[in-house]
């Protein structure tokens, strides 16, 4: 055994950057699983460009995944890292803003030639020169320790083998802060099993990787993270993607109903597609379709027939779908529309994160046409989300808008696996029997005779026997359904989809103000609901009270969220877009709102946050 | 991961084969029966009266139950047309039909699914959903009214108006190529094309029966007048003066031929390949090419692509039949069959145990 110290850290930031073709996402990834088998709370970041594989050694092909894991809960992803791996000099110059004094970098000296020094930049090596004097800098040759740690596999190429080199980067930090790698060990055996030589090599250079931390004297400590206490559970870690596609699924199985997904690839919501896809053993059908409009029709179409149809998408899609989403509103059928946001306008920032597709969803059709929007705010919460969003659809009959985000989306925390007897009962009834009379008397169907309560239409689905009828998109008659051009009844029918809408059961907002006298009050929505918490705390921890709530339904708002606006002297809106549900509120409630923005593709960071907050209470005092 | 796998779906079926019948000893369905309540409203003359007629009469002929029908229609004169039926339908938006009943047909077995478009509808806005309906081969019945002209919006040229021709917004004459939708539905691999006349019911009747017995994406034509905006785009077919000598009826096993009796051409094909009509006394010794048997199930579409190409603008020959008939497996069997494969092999639908392990995954942890 080594007579190297063990340290004790309540939290760790580590960011791995490297080349598009490092494999970072995947070290990261495993890293995390490895993590949250500890029992560490969590939360990632991954970061990567839109190009599959940018020129080698750019800055612009570095991908990067952060992630933050603790001994108490997690709200974000850090600010900044406390380790940064930098696979080459791209990656270190690309990164190297971020780090606070003090941080430690390991670095793969092998990738820091002259040429690739020259490709960013550099005239200097960093390494050497002074640049890193403030930093606690390993200076590891990567690639070559690789290379020799695998040389007893003589057929493997060079390439081959410097391939491996994210393992032995893995096992190496997995040594550092006492990760066990039993998880990637079955990983790499379930996805190298049938080319031995490669998995023996993978698990070598893991290996490697981990006695290098443990020999060499470079390293003279490791450290632990005990794990963070949660409520009683079974976890697992979950992306957004993921979540949301579990949500869907689960949503069908206590509707009763099958799960119809028509999709057309884009970032980042192709996840979800590939998900749903490999759930054919839990009756989820799903067809690629020839362009966004073709998926959305599908889904609308598995609707008409009585599933609940789905179609996922980012910004760019619902532009497209726009027409089809107005036809779901006129026909008054359930319907999912997905919305992963990503950076816009036009193609944007296809990878990164952004939230201004809030007044897209909210206002993105022609004419009066009212659709439900429900946001996740957490990666976990996409679950909750989209069986929420279920539910809304098929009690209501109504196309609902989910606004994920490539934040959740891709970035990942613990979940408490839910028991799927406590999950909502979504169980849907269909129309079965005429439920009026012709002007001969005779049984008939309404199809837009609506429900007291709900205002919803039946569903009556094709092959109920005497409830044939058709629907369309021109305006129709309230009751019969038949077209009808009549001013009066089109000024009806407006404000009966409107009162609808408006009508839906959401829950009301709650306030978390630990102090029960704050004046501020910081409102978010989406994906800012981990920075703007760990934003409260800290001022709260200065000893400053403010209080905080998130919306997760904006289209109806929560039946209290007027008052609540009224009742502080302040209300800060920070989003990921211009001001967008800060204008909203305004119209609405005229209230003045502190709108705080950013669409740098990134989520806020919790410095950031506390700052504008202690700002405001400032001026308050 | 699995090894992906394609489906044996066994011998062609029916396309009706889900679709719940009535029983023996139900009584016989009628034209009435598929006649909605509401006022039909489009202009006088127009010949979408005419194939309304002719599918609500053919309709009882299928036996089906009414319920399991379903008509789903884009935006356009002929997409008012599942109104009229008493059937379920739904009118959509414009050129997504294929779309929409791509959806309804893979995810209902059940229904006998139908799409009513026009030639604006079909082939400009709805192109793309068109053309992959048909590469995919869903189960469902396409028929494409074809006038020549844009109705609804009063007047516009279409992608099948002929070059030259003036309308509202070609002053000076069209400059836009026309479609062939016969040859662009071949082009596109499907497995079922015909053309029909809305003014020969006998014949259109017939078609509709085979396509909707077809299991696959079957797209009929249907030669539609339009008395407003394109009126006698097909009067030269129509003219019974006129017509032998244009139209070429294609029917399976026979010789492809074309006018009277004294008057005949037959097709032959010539050395080169070219399909040219010759006298029928020319044809016989076989000297200048063998004469062209028209067989609507070979399996390469090149033969059914040269005869609908003998089509021109000026309608000199109109092939009207059944060009294309072939079994291919169908998309919507094939996404069945893999969720059915799925769940059967899991041992039947998934349990509240099986979504259990699904929510869980491979990697969880316990605390407490």
């Amino acid at each position: 055994m080594s007579s190297k110290t063990v340290q004790t850290l309540d939290r760790v930031v580590i960011r791995f950057a490297g080349d598009s073709g490092d494999g970072m996402q995947l070290t990261g990834d495993r890293f995390t699983s490895d993590t949250a088998a500890l029992g560490n709370d969590l939360s990632t970041l991954p970061n990567f460009p839109a190009e599959i594989r940018a020129p080698q050694g750019t800055l612009p092909g570095v991908s990067s995944f952060q992630l933050h894991f603790a001994d108490h809960d997690v709200l974000t992803p850090g600010d900044a890292p406390d380790v940064l791996v930098a696979m080459n000099p791209a990656a270190l110059k690309a990164n190297l803003g971020d780090l606070p004094r003090g941080a430690t970098i390991i670095v793969n000296t092998d990738e820091f030639t002259k040429r690739n020094l020259a490709k960013v930049g550099y005239a200097d090596n960093p390494v050497d020169d002074g640049t890193l004097d403030s930093f606690h800098v390993h200076a590891v040759a990567l690639t070559s320790i690789t290379v020799e740690a695998l040389a007893e596999f003589p057929t493997l190429t060079r390439k081959e083998k410097e391939r491996a080199k994210n393992m032995f980067a893995l096992g190496l930090l997995s040594w550092m802060y006492t990760r066990p790698t039993t998880g990637t060990e079955a990983f790499l055996k379930s996805k190298f099993g049938a080319r031995p030589e490669i998995l023996a090599a993978n698990l070598a250079a893991l290996t490697a990787g981990w006695n290098y931390g443990e020999t060499t004297e470079d390293f003279a400590s490791s450290f632990i993270v005990p794990a963070a206490t949660m409520p009683v559970g079974t976890y697992r870690n979950i992306t957004g993607n993921t979540a949301l596609s579990l949500g869907l699924v689960a949503a069908a199985h206590r509707a009763g109903i099958p799960l119809v997904l028509g999709s057309y690839p884009i970032t980042p919501a192709s996840d979800i597609l590939h998900a749903l896809a490999s759930l054919k053993r839990h009756g989820v059908t799903t067809m690629q379709a020839e362009d966004e409009i073709a998926g959305i029709g599908i889904a609308l179409g598995a609707s008409f027939g009585g599933a609940i149809g789905v179609t996922t998408t980012s910004g760019p899609g619902v532009a497209l779908k726009s027409e089809a989403i107005g036809l779901a509103v006129s026909l008054e059928l359930p319907l999912i529309i997905v919305d992963v946001q990503r950076g816009g306008p036009s193609t944007g920032l296809p990878t990164k994160t952004e939230q201004a597709d809030l007044l897209q969803a909210m206002f993105g059709r022609n004419g009066e046409s009212p659709v439900p929007i429900v946001a996740p705010k957490t990666p976990a919460d996409c679950f909750t989300a989209a069986m929420d969003a279920v539910r809304i659809a098929t009690t209501y009959r109504t196309p609902v808008f989910l606004l994920s985000d490539g934040y959740l989306a891709n970035g990942s925390e613990p979940w408490s696996v839910p028991e799927v007897d406590s999950l909502p009962d979504l169980t849907v009834e269909f129309a079965s029997e005429p439920n009026g009379v012709d002007p001969k008397g005779e049984p008939t169907f309404h199809p837009f005779l609506r429900d007291e309560e709900t205002l919803a239409r039946p569903w009556a689905v094709p092959g109920t026997a005497g409830l044939e009828h058709r629907i369309g998109g021109i305006e129709k008659a309230d009751v019969t359904g038949n077209i009808s051009y009549d001013p009066d009844n089109h000024d009806l029918m407006t404000r009966l989809r409107q009162a609808k809408i408006d009508g839906i059961t959401v829950p009301d907002l709650v306030i978390d103000d630990p102090s029960g006298h704050a004046r501020v009050l910081v409102l978010g929505w989406g994906s800012t609901f981990g920075p703007i918490a760990a934003a409260t705390r800290v001022v709260r921890n200065a000893g400053h009270p403010v209080a905080q709530a998130h919306l997760t339904h904006l289209n109806p708002f929560p039946a209290n969220l007027g008052e609540v606006l009224t009742s502080y002297d302040r209300v800060i809106v920070p989003e990921m877009n211009l001001g967008q549900l800060s204008m909203l509120l305004r119209a609405k409630y005229l209230v003045d709102i502190r709108s705080h923005t950013s669409v740098r593709g990134l989520p806020f960071s919790t410095v950031e946050l506390a700052d504008v907050i202690s700002t405001t209470l400032e001026e308050l005092s | 991961m699995s090894t992906p796998t394609t489906t044996d779906l066994g011998m062609p079926v029916s396309g009706l084969r889900s679709v719940p019948h009535l029983p023996d000893d139900a009584g016989k369905q009628t034209k009435r029966d598929f006649t909605s309540d509401q006022e039909v409203r489009w202009c006088p003359g127009c010949g979408d009266y005419v194939i309304l007629a002719a599918v609500q009469s053919f309709l009882p002929e299928l036996g089906l139950k009414r319920e399991n029908i379903v008509f789903v229609s884009g935006i356009g004169c002929s997409s008012r047309f599942p109104y009229y039926l008493d059937t379920y339908g739904m009118h959509s938006i414009h050129g997504r039909a294929p779309a929409i009943a791509t959806g309804l047909a893979t995810s209902r077995e059940d229904l006998s699914v139908w799409v009513v478009t026009g030639d604006g509808d079909a082939l400009s806005i709805g192109g793309n959903h068109l053309i992959h309906a048909l590469r995919r081969n869903v189960n469902m019945t396409i028929l494409l009214f074809n006038n020549q002209i844009y109705g609804l919006t009063k007047g516009q040229y279409s992608p099948t108006s002929k070059v030259g021709q003036v309308t509202k917004s070609s002053p000076v004459g069209s400059v836009d190529s026309p479609f062939n939708p016969v040859s662009l539905a071949l082009g596109a691999e499907a497995t079922f094309v015909a053309r029909a006349m809305e003014s020969d019911r006998a014949e259109l009747t017939g078609i509709l029966k085979a396509a909707a017995e077809h299991r696959g994406t079957a797209l009929v034509e249907i030669y539609q007048n339009c008395p407003i905006f394109n009126d006698g785009a097909f009067e030269v077919l129509k003219d019974r003066t006129q017509q032998e000598a244009r139209i070429v009826r294609l029917r399976a096993g026979e010789a492809v031929t074309v006018g009277a009796e004294g008057e005949r051409k037959v097709l032959v094909r010539q050395g080169s390949g070219v399909m040219k009509f010759i006298a029928e006394a020319e044809a016989a010794s076989g000297e200048k090419g063998a004469v062209v048997v028209h067989d609507p199930a070979l399996d390469d579409p090149s033969q059914a692509f040269q005869l609908s190409r003998l089509d021109s603008p000026e309608m000199t020959h109109v092939p009207m039949g059944i060009f294309r008939q072939v079994d291919r497996p169908t998309y919507d069997d094939l996404v069945r069959a893999q969720v059915d494969a799925a769940v059967s092999t899991a041992g039947g639908p998934a349990t509240d145990a099986d979504l259990t392990d699904l929510l869980r995954g491979r990697d969880t942890w316990t605390v407490g």
